[in-house]
């Protein structure tokens, strides 16, 4: 177990390290560059500028020198549109998305599995194909659609929600749900699969003929092999969840990690967008090889394999 | 008065295609203690059938059209509903089956599965139900009990599994096991110690088996009854001794033509030509007609079905003259 854990870290770190540079060089095919304004500034002063940013340097130079700043002094570099350090801005706007992306998941799962146990169960009934289809538009209606409508239907109606803004706990409540609905969707329709694959095994008819009652059919029989997909799809999608939004940030105001993203892009900030892309990367690392985890956790047999290995 | 008595038993499947008439109109007794073969082809609907008494079909596109299946002389399997049915099923008839590999859950522990039993229809609490179900493993010849059953399906053969399988059907000293092919997908060598368990376990317990199989050498070895079945129907039925003896409908003597060992060697094996009937079209008369070789195929009724009949005492089999002759 051990051992797997340690290899697929090193596997994760690979795949860090082909992120950072496929972004790297992304960054720097980009058009344009991150000291241009609307205002005419002087050559000296865009040197001066480069330079203060190690910009100056050759790109195989600067291309090495990223990585072992941030192992030597785990320094992100410097925002060069924010003039802070990239560090700093991730620590400051991850906690928000974090939060969010927690309520986000956490909506999603009590929605989602449970919807689609019941759709398995009920295979081909008004249940089924009633909440397939609306888990159907949830996966088809975006988040710049549903979030002004949460807005115009909910927040304007009841007392205590704002329509946007970032300060009580009750402000969470509008961009988790925009944010969780979708996510729910997928894994509604996941889990029924995984359900109806399993409840189709000879091992569930030997239960049957064993005597066990249907209650007892899904929650013990059937419910660790079905979640399998849903698992494997909830590790990414919560890396992508808690690493925020650009879309529903900008929707409720949210001051989330998710609008850096786009904004480095737009600044030419490369450095914010190295941070950003890395921290993301890191996070599905993270996230896939738990998800590894609990699927062992569920599955004997690939416990099995894994300590074999 | 029988153990179980299954008059007039129909299941159709009603499907896209049309109804097929998978089990139609079956009629078999099991006496306390015995052991009655069903044998046929591949879908002739044996296990239908013996799915069709537990309630274990899916339902639709199955459907129980007709018949009535006594147990225990008040009990109609076929019409007391799920409630009633779940406290014979596991506890008063155990089933095992066909492919051991997929029969046991690979996400659950031996042990957590085998005191299923004992824990739903019993009451026992886990320790006393462990214990039995050590027991029951070490009389099915699992070595070591004790430390196999804290471990999965996946870490036992399919022979093993097989013994996990009877282990778990016999744990409730049911009246009834219903083995529906249990040693088709196991070698040939396994095949032999699974059966041998079987009966020593049958003996020991008393348990009536009901046995569903296409092998006629395992009919032979461990049944006292055989009912023959094509095409959803039986067509003939008598004790194993007379029938092996004295096979009367075409089906049975062709089945047994069929057998490599009693064929004389370097000729071409027999088989019989073609396909079971397509049982979602109504056969008008005698099923097997097309493929009657050793018979009379000209003499086989064309208008009517055969009946059912004792041509001799306690033989039984489809009245049809071209089939008998």
């Amino acid at each position: 177990m051990i051992r797997f854990i340690i290899n697929r870290l090193l596997q994760g770190l690979l795949v860090l390290f082909a992120l950072y540079t496929i972004t790297f060089f992304l960054a720097k095919a980009m058009p344009g560059e991150p000291f241009t304004t609307e205002k005419n500034i002087s050559e000296e002063a865009k040197a001066y500028q480069r330079a203060l940013y190690g910009l100056d340097k050759s790109m195989l130079e600067q291309y090495v020198r990223y990585p072992i700043n941030i192992i030597t002094e785990g320094s992100f570099a410097v925002s060069t549109s924010k003039g802070r350090p990239v560090r700093d801005i991730i620590a400051q706007s991850f906690p928000n998305s974090l939060i969010l992306g927690l309520s986000a998941l956490g909506i999603a799962i009590c929605i989602g599995v449970p919807l689609g146990v019941i759709s398995a169960m009920r295979k081909n009934s008004w249940v089924d194909w009633g909440s397939m289809s609306i888990a159907m538009i949830g996966i088809c209606v975006p988040a710049f659609t549903v979030g002004p409508l949460l807005q115009i239907y909910i927040a304007a109606h009841l007392p205590g929600l704002k329509v946007a803004g970032w300060g009580s706990p009750i402000d969470i409540i509008l961009p988790a749900l925009t944010l969780g609905l979708t996510t729910a969707a997928y894994l509604a329709r996941l889990t029924r699969g995984g359900m109806l694959e399993i409840l189709s095994q000879d091992f569930i008819r030997t239960a049957r003929a064993k005597g066990v009652p249907s209650n007892e059919l899904i929650t013990r029989h059937a419910l660790r092999g079905g979640l399998l997909p849903a698992i494997a799809f909830i590790g990414p999608s919560f890396a992508a969840l808690i690493s925020g939004s650009f879309i529903v940030e900008t929707i409720f105001q949210v001051p989330g990690m998710g609008q850096h993203f786009v904004n480095a892009v737009i600044a030419r900030d490369e450095f914010l967008l190295l941070g950003v892309a890395l921290f993301f990367g890191f996070l599905i690392v993270m996230m896939n090889l738990a998800a590894d985890i609990l699927t062992g956790v569920l599955d004997p047999r690939v416990r099995l394999e894994s300590n074999q290995k | 008065m029988p153990l179980l008595e299954v008059n007039n038993l129909r299941t159709y499947f009603h499907t896209r295609n049309g109804i097929v008439r998978a089990v139609d109109g079956i009629s078999f007794s099991v006496d306390k203690g015995k052991t009655i073969g069903i044998v046929g082809e591949s879908g002739s609907g044996k296990s239908v059938s013996c799915y069709s008494l537990l309630g274990l079909l899916p339902m639709p596109p199955g459907k129980i059209e007709s018949g009535e299946a006594i147990f225990d002389k008040n009990t109609d399997l076929l019409s007391c509903g799920e409630k009633v049915l779940r406290t014979v099923r596991g506890k008063r008839i155990g089933m095992i089956f066909q492919d051991p590999m997929t029969s046991l859950n690979p996400y659950m522990r031996i042990a957590d599965q085998i005191i299923e039993p004992l824990r739903l229809h019993m009451g026992m609490d886990k320790r006393s139900a462990l214990e039995k179900a050590i027991h029951a493993l070490d009389e099915v010849g699992i070595p070591e009990p004790d430390n196999r059953i804290t471990m999965y399906p996946h870490e036992f053969s399919g022979g093993m599994r097989q013994r996990v399988m009877i282990a778990m059907a016999l744990i409730t000293n049911p009246e009834i096991l219903i083995a529906d092919e249990p040693t088709t997908a196991l070698d040939v060598t396994i095949q032999k110690q699974i059966l041998d368990l079987i009966k020593k376990r049958q003996k020991e317990l008393g348990t009536a088996v009901i046995f569903i199989t296409h092998d006629l050498a395992v009919i032979s070895e461990i049944c006292e009854d055989v009912n023959i079945m094509y095409a959803g129907r039986i067509v003939e039925k008598a004790g194993a001794n007379e029938l092996f003896a004295n096979p009367r409908h075409a089906y049975t003597r062709s089945l047994l033509k069929s057998i490599p060992a009693n064929q004389t060697k370097g000729e071409k094996l027999y088989t019989i030509p073609g396909l079971p009937p397509d049982t979602s079209q109504i056969i008008p008369g005698c099923a097997f007609r097309e493929r009657n070789q050793i018979g009379d195929q000209n003499k086989c009724l064309t208008d009517s079905r055969p009946e059912f009949k004792e041509i001799e005492p306690n033989h039984w089999a489809q009245d049809c003259p071209g089939c008998l002759s």
